[in-house]
């Protein structure tokens, strides 16, 4: 026992290292797609389902099988649970997930376009606080724009409605965008109205280089995705607009993450959190849905995805195709390229296809960077590593 | 905030206390128990070694005691420990008299 201590008690980060020294719980994030439909029909969606999708909704998790998995979830450690979808805020049983969650001291970072928010859900927000901020898209700033996006009539004022109720009970909320064509000339009327909300120290995120759809059920809807998809060199001026911060940004990120990732396809984070489906599937990420590199939880536990079965994916799932072979295995870029199993699934129905549209849009930023040359192609490039050390310096 | 050794303390329901590899991490259920809204907590040693009887059975006093004989310490050097510790935790509304 000590005398000398000055305080018993200590805020702690939530930076899992700074917590456990050495050491971590095993699972450090969960995510959980409550539900894959959604009161907007976005046109850029990979996920969503349409709301009355009543087959969607027979085939969702129960109640009890969901607060199963927040369980064991909080019994491996987790500090942290996600709520997406589509929309979570579709569930009737919303409520009682989140404060069941939260009673076994979880975390909660809900992500929801607001239409939902009722007075009793942000009055609930604000007596049981998520302890993570909310985050909420925004399509547009004005009805024309957002509901060119979302495609469903009254949603702006719904979205506008929700976020008023946040912030009327002071519940921690950050905005964040999408650039489409509807709404890109908003840009900054959009950031000119975050930096009014309070819990927004930083600018808002934009996604602008969409995925396809990850259930690779509709070629139609793929179509108006790839044609929403901003061109690599717009990406990079968009990219751009965050000026020194982007560039301080990159050159620490660069310095850490590039590097040939050779023929092991899961060189991310995948598998090391677990994403639970709305039907109970347990994906190595958010976006990775081919059939073998998902495990079923009403057949398992989470405890043995994560020890056994991912891993095990980790390890052995490697590429096979030449093309694959030759350039993305080799190409330095690995850290600013969005090529990875799960888009190469939803774009080509094979986990090791180059994505074209991720490898023009990876060599417009490293030339924007100065890592390339014009005309270079980043797998042939012999001396990488000196390049990255003089971006770093 | 005076606190008696002769009352008994628990866990209040305003926090949710959990154990995470040894860690001890109190995580707040409603409003205001931190100062931002996504504060945690955790405990240093002597904070956890007293945390582990606060409960809501035995008084401070045999909390005391019981510390006494465990670590072989003087009861006055392990009273201003315990007061110390339940005094912060009582302000921060983690634990209430029972």
């Amino acid at each position: 026992m000590s005398k000398a201590t000055p305080s018993y008690v200590a805020k702690v980060s939530a930076a899992r290292h700074r917590l456990w020294p050495g050491r971590a719980p095993l699972l450090g994030q969960l995510d959980l797609e409550l539900t894959e439909r959604c009161n907007n029909d976005c046109i850029h969606c990979c996920i969503n389902l349409q709301e009355n999708d009543s087959a969607a909704k027979k085939w969702e998790l129960a109640t009890d099988e969901i607060t199963a998995i927040l369980r064991e979830a909080a019994s491996l450690g987790v500090l942290s649970a996600r709520f997406t979808g589509g929309e979570p805020l579709l569930r009737e049983d919303f409520q009682d997930l989140y404060i069941f969650a939260r009673r076994l001291g979880l975390k909660v970072m809900l992500f929801t376009n607001a239409r939902l928010i009722t007075p009793d859900l942000a009055r609930l927000f604000a007596r049981i606080p998520p302890l993570e901020k909310i985050e909420v898209t925004v399509y547009g700033m004005r009805r024309e724009s957002y509901e060119a996006v979302s495609r469903v009539p009254g949603s702006f004022d719904e979205f506008r409605r929700g976020v008023g109720l946040l912030l009327n009970k002071k519940v921690p909320f950050v905005v964040k965008g999408a650039v489409l064509p509807p709404n890109w000339k908003e840009m900054e009327e959009f950031e000119t109205w975050a930096i009014t909300i309070p819990a927004m120290d930083t600018p808002p995120t934009y996604a602008m280089f969409f995925d396809l759809r990850g259930r690779r059920d509709s070629t139609a809807k793929n179509r108006l995705i790839r044609r929403l998809r901003v061109t690599p060199e717009d990406g990079v001026i968009l990219l751009r607009r965050r000026g020194r911060a982007y560039l301080q940004e990159m050159r620490q990120f660069c310095g850490k993450f590039m590097g040939p990732p050779g023929d092991l396809l899961f060189s991310c984070g995948a598998g090391h959190g677990a994403c639970v489906d709305a039907y109970g599937m347990v994906q190595p990420c958010l976006l990775m849905r081919h059939p073998d590199m998902v495990y079923d939880l009403k057949k398992g536990s989470l405890k043995d995805a994560l020890t056994n079965f991912f891993p095990r994916l980790r390890e052995e799932t490697r590429a096979a195709n030449p093309d694959y072979l030759a350039r993305c295995a080799r190409c330095f870029l690995k850290g600013l390229c969005e090529q990875c199993p799960a888009k190469s699934w939803a774009e080509h129905g094979a986990l090791d296809t180059p994505v074209e549209y991720f490898c023009r849009v990876a060599h417009a930023q490293a030339r924007d960077l100065g890592l390339l040359r014009d005309g270079e192609r980043a797998w042939e490039v012999n001396g990488w590593k000196e390049r990255i050390l003089r971006y770093d310096n | 905030m005076t606190i008696s050794l002769d009352a008994v303390y628990a866990v209040s329901d305003d926090v949710v206390a959990r154990e995470i590899e040894g860690e001890i991490i109190i995580v707040p259920l409603v409003a205001g128990i931190g100062d931002l809204e996504d504060e945690l907590f955790t405990l240093n040693e002597t904070g956890r070694a007293i945390w582990d009887k606060l409960d809501g059975r035995r008084s401070l006093n045999e909390i005391i005691k019981e510390l006494s004989a465990e670590y072989q310490a003087p009861p006055g050097e392990l009273e201003a420990d315990v007061l110390g510790l339940v005094s912060e935790l009582a302000r921060r509304r983690m634990l209430v008299a029972v």
